[in-house]
């Protein structure tokens, strides 16, 4: 019982943050195509911004404005980087961003330092909210809830009640319409790039002094956001956040059961020695993801909610 | 009958001089310079570089039958490199631990060919589920089973032999040639033999059926269909015999190194022959040849003159993706080009001054880059090129990296208006 | 870096090679000095050219200066081997390295080889960092020495340390799924139940490296398991991820590691780690030792503006030294025959290169995370410090060895 709340508390709320993450590339994906690289680059830009404004005013700042200086920063990407490549068509636009991930990692080792810097938890949020089965729970992780709620309800209002998100959805699925529609199509795209990479700036703020702020931390985040995006379909949300849930759900609770393949298969033949049968379930849990990957990729190429195929 | 039309067309086929000049001799060429190299006497170094570079042209090309030839991209080609590598480097402690039997009899200069049949494998297996589908899906799949590939390669120890790897010895088994394989100019020679067949191999590769049809499917998938052929299959069998040259390479790589670890199945190799087929040029056979000359000597020689060179190599990526596409060898024949077809009078004067603009602009790029290393590094060294004692505070530093920058921006803003006044 | 610049100027289209000149002494360093594990690297590389710089100070060795020449190997076995051959042709004879295994794997292999295939052309290897046992067990080379306490010797200590501490009653193991996690895993279960039969090891876990983001999880089944210490052989970001997900569930208890203070984990950490992050290591800056030491460590901090942590890496340039004093020659082969058996008086104890397998023994000290210390770390004002009960005397940490050592003649 124990075991399942915890797991349930755990994986949502890394589900959240993967969401948060994954959620700006999705729109970005969906719309231009661009499997975007350096979009964990971003995420890393945007805990690196918090460290320094919430040095020199606070964390709360940090919150609002980190983001927008992470979105501009994608934006001028956008208008000045990809639109340039565009004719080149979409294979050179991921590459583009391929090596946008090398420079920008290499910038900011050269401005930051190479090794993880001092970004914390406010003081404000730094306490144990409640107690459960003798463990503390961390004030932080259920402000990443409500943060990631609040940025999901934004979203869709924005997307489903505002003029300019009808746009965006139209174009989501119909550039080309829009584009006939006398909408300013490069505009949008900007647009969109820039508040994707401020999705991620957000999601380095929170998750930047959860985790650590280092160099690495967007060659970490890097391939999951992926898994998140295509397993949750093109074009749609909904399916990126049911993608992130589901990861975030199975991998903490794959963690928690502790049986063996030989357990598992033990009527194959398969030994507890023996190196297969000696892999626990837990050890693998990191991995599902890209498992998961793999077969949806294979059985329903389109994702869980996609509207349509990659 | 007198048909224009028909003559035009018989013209257009090339004559045996031209065939010899385009296919046969670039190869020839390619044996005399490795078999002409040892001859200058090289040292440690640059057999080392020359043997590790033959090993990276063969992956690249093999690399290049999916991306350039089958508009495929893959995020996970070091898996069948590593795989191949890993077969060979079985085989090659067989051969040290044999006593009698096949492996007793194997010479470690056949070993590439252990790897060919295991990357081959490999792909045949990986690549009936990637293969269904092109363009992202294959991309994101390659990612995944990179993914998995590699994580399971500090899983299995009995395969990959864990973080240490595998090693073993090349001076084991019947010698071939007379080469005892002990000294690296006797693995040279093996390098350059086997860099020679794969590259003749891939060019092959290219002229056959099988070749010329997945260049039709990288193009139009549909047509291909409609004249009868399975693209699906096509880009399968294509995909085996990338994974199979890869193969060779690692097998090649595992006489080399004599050791494989499980960072060779991992994403970044992955992404380092990407760079390299990409930078050299895709849409010519012989770009990822210059690609991995290029970037192995910047890989291992760059990282002595400055600790900033990931960020070189990810500038020259972004330069070539956004103003180069068609990547050095793009450069390279567009220059002999207008050689042949007389343009060159015209076109010189726009490329001595994109060529002064990029040199002002990388001047100034490379002051601001070493000199926010040093201050970055903070422990009082100081970038010091000519006697110049640069640092932020020193105010020649920053007319150092403005100038150059904005002249060198400017003539080649100048220079790209002119073309374009021009076509216009 | 400035160091080498200038002579790899000269190498860089070199097609000569350059032969070993009698005037100064080359250590090629080979160790990442870019990419990810690029701090490691460097922070060892400025602990070699400081030793270089204090040799230099007092003469040189044998009247010969020692020059550090650094490759960046990139964390890579086969660039490693490029670079080792390009430090052969700078006249590189006395390499050093020490970040991955898999890179020490490859160059001891590659040290023999090349030993055996240039006779009269030998090579040293100095290895500070690198912890895999089999290098001095059955994989044990006459030209290799290693100035860390391999992995085994580190869990001896540790488990010594658990098994004088009668409190603790369940222990849970976690590590990263690889050669080296499993080698831990294994040799704590072992060690544990020889030294205190009563403590139960109430989980041995594995996770795949550097690809768990929250270890929330991990925790919740440490505590349910309700373990009173965690040992751990992490580093990187799986060890301060794993800490800051403990310290994020108030799970107070020993946490013993081994990379606990490796660079930039205590800036990310932060003071909640303290009093419940352990590191067994030959060395904490706030040990009481002599003036000599401390002025040591004074002078690098200063010249530096960095941690003084690689501790072995003044072992190894004083070892060398001597040895080749003794020996009265710049040649390898026979400093290689002084530094088997020679002793060292340091700041913290006496040392012994064993000549049987070229392990070095020296006293571990089980320090812990503290606010209170005259010595910070990173420019923070938190540090390591250990009481006497946490000294494991370089005797202790012995183990047996499997080592054949094959001696030229």
């Amino acid at each position: 019982m124990e075991t399942i709340i915890f797991s349930l508390l755990n994986g949502v709320i890394y589900g959240l943050l993967l969401f948060m993450l994954s959620s700006g590339l999705t729109l970005i994906f969906s719309m231009m195509g661009v499997l975007n690289f350096a979009h964990a680059s971003f995420y890393m830009l945007g805990a690196y911004f918090a460290y320094t404004i919430s040095g020199v005013s606070s964390f709360w700042l940090a919150l609002i404005f980190a983001p927008i200086l992470v979105g501009l920063i994608g934006a001028a990407v956008e208008k000045w980087g990809l639109r340039t490549v565009h004719a080149n068509g979409h294979v050179a636009e991921l590459l583009f961003t391929f090596g946008l991930a090398y420079i920008i990692d290499e910038i900011v080792k050269i401005v930051y330092g190479r090794n993880a810097v001092d970004y914390r938890v406010p003081e404000l949020l730094d306490f144990p909210l409640f107690e459960l089965f003798g463990a503390q729970y961390p004030a932080y992780r259920i402000f990443i809830l409500f943060i990631s709620v609040g940025m999901l309800i934004a979203l869709w209002f924005i997307l489903n009640r505002t003029r300019a998100g009808l746009i965006i959805q139209a174009a989501l699925t119909h550039p080309h319409m829009v584009g006939s529609l006398g909408h300013n199509v490069p505009r949008i795209f900007m647009t969109v790039f820039g508040a994707g990479c401020a999705l991620a700036g957000l999601a380095g703020v929170i998750g930047g002094n959860y985790l650590v702020t280092d160099p690495a931390m967007a060659v970490q985040m890097g391939p999951i956001v992926f898994v998140v995006v295509v397993v949750g379909g093109l074009g749609s949300l909904a399916g990126a956040f049911l993608a992130a849930m589901i990861l975030g759900l199975l991998q903490t609770f794959a963690v928690a059961i502790d049986a063996t393949f030989a357990d598992i298969f033990g009527f194959l033949g398969l030994s507890q020695t023996s190196e297969v049968g000696s892999i626990t379930i837990a050890s693998l849990a990191p991995m599902l993801p890209f498992l998961m990957l793999v077969i949806v990729l294979m059985i329903r190429p389109r994702g869980l909610l996609g509207d349509r195929e990659l | 009958m007198n048909n224009p039309i028909a003559q035009s067309v018989a013209n257009l086929a090339p004559t045996g001089g031209q065939k010899f000049r385009q296919r046969v001799l670039p190869l020839i060429i390619l044996a005399i310079i490795v078999v002409a190299i040892p001859f200058f006497g090289p040292s440690r170094t640059v057999y080392a570089l020359l043997s590790v570079m033959g090993i990276n042209i063969v992956f690249a090309l093999s690399y290049n039958m999916l991306l350039g030839r089958g508009g495929l991209l893959s995020f996970g080609h070091a898996v069948y490199f590593g795989l191949g590598g890993y077969a060979a480097m079985h085989a090659m402690r067989a051969i040290e631990y044999a006593d009698g039997g096949f492996w007793a009899g194997f010479p470690v200069f056949g070993l590439p060919i252990i790897g060919f049949a295991g990357g081959a494998l490999a792909g045949a297996i990986i690549g009936w589920p990637s293969c269904r589908r092109a363009g992202t899906p294959f991309a994101m799949i390659s990612l995944g089973v990179a993914e998995l590939i590699a994580a399971a390669g500090f899983m299995f120890n009995s395969i990959f032999g864990g973080e240490e790897g595998i090693s073993g010895d090349r001076m084991n088994g019947p010698e071939l040639f007379g080469l005892s394989m002990g000294p690296v100019s006797d693995v040279y020679w093996f390098i350059a033999f086997w860099l020679v067949v794969g590259v003749g191999g891939m060019y092959a590769f290219t002229r056959t059926p099988l070749g010329k049809m997945s260049e039709a499917t990288r193009d139009n998938p549909e047509r291909v269909e409609f004249v009868g052929y399975d693209p699906q299959r096509v880009r399968y069998l294509v995909f085996i015999f990338a994974g199979a040259f890869a193969g060779m390479a690692g097998g090649m790589a595992a006489v080399y190194f004599e050791i494989f670890t499980p960072e060779a199945v991992s994403l970044l190799p992955s992404g380092f022959v990407l760079l390299m087929a990409y930078i050299g040029g895709i849409a010519y056979f012989a770009g990822p040849v210059i690609g991995a000359i290029v970037l192995t000597y910047m890989q291992s020689m760059l990282s002595d003159f400055t600790e900033a060179w990931l960020l070189y190599l990810g500038l020259l990526f972004m330069l070539i993706v956004m103003y180069a596409p068609r990547g050095l060898a793009g450069i390279i024949f567009g220059v002999t080009g207008s050689f042949s077809n007389g343009t060159f009078s015209e076109m010189i004067g726009k490329w001595l001054q994109q060529l002064a603009g990029a040199f002002l602009a990388f001047l100034g790029l490379i002051v601001l880059i070493e000199v926010s290393v040093n201050w970055s590094n903070g422990f009082g060294e100081v970038f010091e090129p000519f006697g110049l004692h640069l640092t932020f505070a020193n105010p020649l530093t920053w007319v150092l990296i403005v100038v150059p920058l904005a002249l060198g921006i400017l003539i080649l803003r100048r220079a790209n208006r002119e073309t374009e006044e021009v076509l216009a | 870096m400035k160091l080498m610049k200038s002579a790899a100027l000269a190498a860089a289209f070199g097609f000569v090679a350059m032969g070993a000149s009698a005037e100064t002494l080359k250590i090629g360093f080979i160790d990442p000095l870019s990419g990810p594990f690029g701090p490691s690297g460097d922070a060892a590389m400025k602990h070699w050219m400081y030793a270089a710089e204090q040799v230099n100070k007092a003469g040189g060795i044998n009247g010969a200066e020692v020059e550090i020449i650094a490759y960046d190997n990139k964390v890579n076995p086969k660039e490693s081997l490029i670079q080792f051959q390009k430090a052969i042709d700078r006249g590189v004879r006395i390499i050093a390295q020490g970040n991955g295994s898999s890179v020490a794997s490859a160059l001891i292999d590659a040290v023999d080889k090349h030993n055996k295939r240039n006779p009269g052309d030998e090579v040293i290897y100095l290895n500070f960092a690198a912890v895999d046992p089999s290098f001095t067990n059955d994989r044990c080379s006459f030209y290799h020495f290693r100035f860390d306490s391999h992995a085994e010797m580190k869990m001896n200590a540790v488990t010594d340390w658990i098994a004088a501490r009668p409190e603790i009653k369940k222990v849970y193991v976690i590590g990263q799924d690889y050669s080296f996690g499993q080698a831990n895993a294994k040799a704590a279960d072992a060690m544990i139940k020889a030294k205190r039969p009563d403590i139960e090891i109430v989980g041995n876990e594995l996770h795949p490296m550097g690809k768990v983001k929250d270890f929330t999880p991990y925790i919740q089944k440490i505590m349910q398991a309700e373990a009173d210490a965690v040992i751990t052989g992490n580093w990187g970001a799986d060890m301060v991820l794993l800490i800051k997900a403990a310290i994020a569930s108030g799970h107070e208890v020993p946490y013993l590691t081994f990379y606990g203070g490796s660079l930039g984990a205590a800036t990310a950490i932060g003071k909640d780690g303290v009093g419940q992050l352990y590191q067994i290591s030959e060395v904490n800056t706030n040990l009481e030792t002599t003036p000599e030491q401390n002025a040591l460590i004074d002078g690098y901090e200063a010249a530096y503006h960095d941690s003084y942590y690689y501790h072995r890496v003044f072992n190894a340039m004083t070892m060398l030294d001597e040895a080749a004093e003794k020996a009265g020659t710049n040649n390898v082969v026979e400093i290689a025959k002084q530094l088997e058996g020679a002793t060292l008086d340091t700041g913290y104890g006496t040392i012994t290169m064993r000549a049987e397998d070229h392990q070095i023994l020296q006293p571990l000290f089980m320090s812990v995370f503290s606010d209170n210390v005259t010595r910070g770390v990173e420019g923070l004002p938190l540090g390591w410090t250990s009481g006497d009960a946490d000294r494991i005397e370089a005797d202790a940490t012995a183990m047996p060895t499997s080592c054949k050592m094959e001696r030229p003649e």
